[in-house]
C-alpha cells in the first residue's frame, strides 16, 4: 500500500467518526430539545388567577389579602358573562319550544366549556371533584379552552371524508342576547383569568392533587430515588465481592468460566422477565413484604444490574498491574490486605464506572418495578415505609400518565415534567459519580 | 583468552568477602516446577550474612525463578510448585507451618521494574509498616526518614513526602521501592534485576546503593549485567538452562572460572 492510499483510508476513517459522532449528537439535540422545552414548562408557565386560589385553598401559599383582591378584580371581568348567560335563559323560555330545544343544546355546550375555562358557576354547589373546582391553572391550556368557548368543533363531510371545521359559536347565535358574549369573551380573557409568569419549583417537592391534575411530582421522585439507592445498596457491595472472588479467590477452571459466561447471559435477560421473577421470588416465595414493596422493587432492580457491576469491576480489577499486587505480597501482605490496601484503590475508577452506568439503568428501568413495587397513585413514603409499601416511581408513572390516565391531554406538562426530571436525575447521579471518580482518579495519578 | 584481558573487560569487585562468612540462606537439591517443566534444577548453595550474591546466567535459564522461589513470590503462578530444601533460620521455608507473611517481611524483595503504589511517598514506605501493627504518627515518620536515608533518596523527596510517587523519575521510584522494603527492616532483600529498566545514571545510584546496604543487610541480586555482577556482588552463581554451573567467590569466578560454560559466557560467547 502506498503512502497515498493508506493516507486517504486514513482521512476516510476519521471522517467515518466525525460522522457517526456528529449524528449522535444530532440525535441527543432532537430527543432532548423537546423534553427540556416542554418539561420546562411544568417548572416555568403563565399560572391564572386560577392556579393562585388552588396554591393557597391546597397548601396556604401566596397572600391572602392580595389574592382576595385579584379575585374580587377577575369576578367584576367574568360578571357580564354569568349576567348574559342569564339573560339568554330568560329569553330562551319565552321563546317558541322548536327554537328553544335548538338553542337549549348548543346553550349546554357554551356553559360547560365556559365553566371548564373559568371554573364553576359562583352560583352553583361546590362539585366534589377537584379538577371540576378549578378553572384552567394555566394560560396554555387557558388559551384552548377558549378557543372551545368561541368555536364550535363539527365535521365537514362534503369532500367524501371528515375534514373537522370549528365554526363560530357567535355565528350559530346571531340575533340572541348571547351574542355579544363570545366577543366578550375573547377581549376581556385576560382580565378574567390574570395570567402571570410564575415560577413552580416546588413541582418537585409537591404531590400531586387529584390524580395528577394539580401538584407535583414527589412521591414518584422520591420512589425513583428509593429504588435505585435501594438497588445500589444491595448491588454494588454483591458485584464488587463477587468481582473480587472471581479475580483474585476463585480456582480459575471450568466452574469459573461456566459462571462468568451465566452472569454476561444474565446481562442480556430482558428486563420484564426480571421483574416477573421478582415478583414470583421476592413476594410469592420468600414473601419480603406482603404486597409490592420499594424493598421488593429495589432487590429485582439490583438482580438487574448486578450482571454490570460484577463486569465492570471484574475488568478494573484485572486492570490493576500486577505488579502492584507483587510489591504489596513482598511487603508481606495477605490477600486480603493487598485487595483491600492496593487492588480495589487502584480499580475504584472502574468499578465507579460501572456503578455509573447500572445506576442510570436502574433509575429508569420500568418492566422491572411494575410487579414489584410500582404503583400509580401514592403518597410519598417515609424511609421505614419502603419495606412495607409500594411506591409510585417516575418511569412508571410516565407510562401511567401518558397512556392509562383518564385526561392525557390535559396534564402534558406532568409528563414532561415528569420525563424531564428522570433525565435531571440519572444525570444528577452520573455527575456526582462521574465527579467521584475524577476525584479518585486525581488521587491516583497525582 | 587470558586472564590479564579478561581483567581489562570486567573490573571485579575488589572489596573481597571475608574469608569465613556466616551463610543465612542454604539451598539443598532445590527445584522449581512449572507444571512439568523443571525450571530450576537440583540447586545447592549458600547465601552469605552481610554479603552480596550475584545471580548471572542467560535468559530462560531459571535465575529469576530461583529467587522468586527464595520468599515464595512462585506460590503466585498456577501449577507451580518446589522441591527440595530452602532453609532459612534453620527451618525450611517450604514447610507447611511456614507463615508465608513473617517469611517475607524477613525476605524483602524489589523487583525489575519500579512497582510503586499510587499513593503519597510516605504511604509507599510505611505500607510494610503498618501492615505489621505501626500505627504511631511518629514511629511512622522515623521509619520513613531512616528508610529513604538508607536508600539514598531522603534528600531528593523530603520536601514532598506526600505527593503521589508515580510523579518520580524512574530511577527514584526503584529507590523509593527499595526504602519500601527497608522500611519493614528485613534480613534479605532480594533484587531481580533493579536495574534493568534505568539509565546508566540511575544505576549508578543503586549500585551504590547496593555497597551501603550489605553492611547491614543481604543481598542477593539477579542480574543480566555481567558487568554489574562483577562491580557490586562478593559471591556469584551461574545458571545455565536451570542448573547452577559454578558457584563462587566473585573474583574467582570472573577470573578463573572452572567451568568451560562459565568462562563461554562471562566471556560472551553467548548469552
Amino acid at each position: 500500500m502506498d503512502l497515498r492510499t493508506r493516507k486517504l483510508l486514513d482521512k476516510s476513517f476519521s471522517a467515518l467518526g466525525v460522522i457517526a459522532i456528529l449524528f449522535m449528537a444530532l440525535f441527543l439535540v432532537v430527543i432532548l430539545a423537546p423534553i427540556i422545552a416542554k418539561g420546562s414548562g411544568a417548572f416555568i408557565f403563565r399560572g391564572t388567577v386560577e392556579y393562585r386560589k388552588l396554591m393557597f385553598d391546597i397548601w396556604n401559599r401566596g397572600d391572602e389579602k392580595a389574592l382576595a383582591e385579584e379575585m374580587q378584580i377577575v369576578a367584576k371581568a367574568r360578571k357580564p358573562v354569568y349576567e348574559m348567560m342569564d339573560d339568554f335563559r330568560r329569553e330562551l323560555a319565552a321563546m317558541p319550544s322548536s327554537e328553544r330545544r335548538k338553542y337549549r343544546r348548543a346553550l349546554n355546550d357554551v356553559e360547560k366549556n365556559i365553566e371548564n375555562l373559568l371554573g364553576p358557576n359562583p352560583d352553583d354547589r361546590e362539585p366534589v371533584l377537584m379538577r371540576q373546582r378549578y378553572g384552567q391553572t394555566r394560560w396554555d391550556m387557558a388559551r384552548k379552552h377558549l378557543k372551545d368557548v368561541l368555536y364550535a368543533t363539527e365535521w365537514d363531510y362534503s369532500g367524501g371524508m371528515g375534514v373537522k371545521v370549528y365554526v363560530p359559536r357567535q355565528d350559530f347565535f346571531t340575533g340572541t342576547s348571547i351574542e355579544e358574549l363570545f366577543p366578550y369573551i375573547e377581549e376581556n380573557i385576560d382580565a378574567m383569568m390574570a395570567p402571570r409568569l410564575t415560577l413552580y419549583l416546588r413541582f418537585l417537592t409537591d404531590d400531586s392533587r387529584d390524580s395528577h391534575f394539580f401538584g407535583g411530582i414527589w412521591p414518584e421522585l422520591l420512589g425513583t430515588i428509593y429504588l435505585t439507592l435501594g438497588a445500589m445498596l444491595f448491588a454494588v457491595p454483591m458485584g464488587v465481592i463477587a468481582a473480587i472472588y472471581f479475580c483474585e479467590y476463585a480456582k480459575q477452571g471450568l466452574v469459573i468460566s461456566y459462571l462468568r459466561i451465566c452472569i454476561t447471559t444474565l446481562a442480556g435477560v430482558p428486563s420484564i422477565v426480571f421483574g416477573l421473577f421478582g415478583l414470583a421470588f421476592f413476594l410469592n416465595t420468600i414473601r419480603v413484604s406482603e404486597s409490592k414493596s420499594v424493598l421488593a422493587g429495589s432487590l429485582t432492580l439490583a438482580l438487574l444490574i448486578l450482571p454490570t457491576i460484577i463486569r465492570a469491576s471484574e475488568e478494573a480489577i484485572m486492570a490493576v498491574p500486577s505488579t502492584y499486587k507483587e510489591a504489596a505480597l513482598s511487603l508481606g501482605a495477605g490477600k486480603w490486605r493487598t485487595v483491600m490496601t492496593v487492588i480495589l484503590p487502584a480499580a475504584l475508577p472502574g468499578i465507579l464506572t460501572g456503578i455509573v452506568i447500572s445506576m442510570g439503568r436502574a433509575a429508569g428501568e420500568t418492566a422491572p418495578i411494575i410487579f414489584t413495587a410500582a404503583v400509580s397513585v401514592g403518597k410519598a413514603l417515609n424511609l421505614d415505609e419502603v419495606f412495607t409499601n409500594p411506591s409510585p416511581a417516575l418511569p412508571w408513572n410516565i407510562y401511567n400518565l401518558c397512556t392509562e390516565h383518564e385526561a392525557v391531554d390535559q396534564i402534558r406538562h406532568v409528563q414532561f415534567g415528569m420525563v424531564f426530571s428522570l433525565i435531571a436525575v440519572v444525570l444528577f447521579l452520573n455527575i456526582t459519580a462521574i465527579v467521584v471518580r475524577a476525584r479518585v482518579q486525581k488521587n491516583l495519578r497525582n | 583468552m587470558d586472564n590479564d584481558t579478561q581483567k581489562s573487560l570486567i573490573t571485579v569487585n575488589t572489596d573481597a568477602a571475608s574469608e569465613n562468612p556466616d551463610s543465612i540462606l542454604n539451598t539443598e537439591e532445590f527445584s522449581i516446577f512449572y507444571g512439568d517443566f523443571e525450571a530450576v534444577r537440583k540447586v545447592s548453595c549458600s547465601f552469605f550474612k552481610h554479603h552480596v550474591t550475584a545471580i548471572i546466567g542467560p535468559s530462560g535459564c531459571g535465575k529469576s525463578t530461583l529467587l522468586r522461589g527464595m520468599n515464595r513470590m512462585n506460590d503466585l503462578i498456577p501449577g507451580c510448585r518446589a522441591d527440595g530444601k530452602m532453609i532459612f533460620d534453620n527451618a525450611n521455608i517450604y514447610d507447611r507451618t511456614i507463615d508465608v507473611v513473617q517469611l517475607r517481611k524477613r525476605i524483602g524483595m524489589v523487583f525489575q521494574k519500579p512497582n510503586v503504589f499510587p499513593k503519597s511517598i510516605f504511604d509507599n514506605v510505611c505500607y510494610g509498616p503498618r501492615l505489621h501493627g505501626i500505627r504511631k504518627r511518629s514511629q511512622l515518620e522515623e521509619i520513613v526518614e531512616r528508610s529513604l536515608n538508607q536508600a539514598a533518596i531522603w534528600d531528593e523527596v523530603k520536601d514532598r513526602l506526600h505527593t503521589n510517587a508515580i510523579g518520580l523519575s524512574g530511577g527514584q521510584q526503584q529507590r523509593l521501592c527499595i526504602a519500601r522494603a527497608l522500611a519493614i527492616t528485613p534480613e534479605i532483600i532480594l533484587m531481580d534485576e533493579p536495574t534493568s529498566a534505568l539509565d546508566p545514571k540511575s544505576t549508578t545510584k543503586i549500585e551504590d546503593l547496593i555497597g551501603e546496604l550489605q553492611k547491614e543487610y543481604t543481598i542477593v541480586i539477579v542480574t543480566h549485567n555481567m558487568q554489574q555482577a562483577a562491580r557490586i556482588s562478593h559471591f556469584t552463581v551461574f545458571m545455565y538452562e536451570g542448573d547452577m554451573i559454578e558457584f563462587g567467590k566473585t573474583q574467582k569466578l570472573f577470573t578463573k572460572p572452572e567451568k568451560k560454560e562459565t568462562e563461554d559466557y562471562i566471556t560472551g560467547r553467548f548469552g
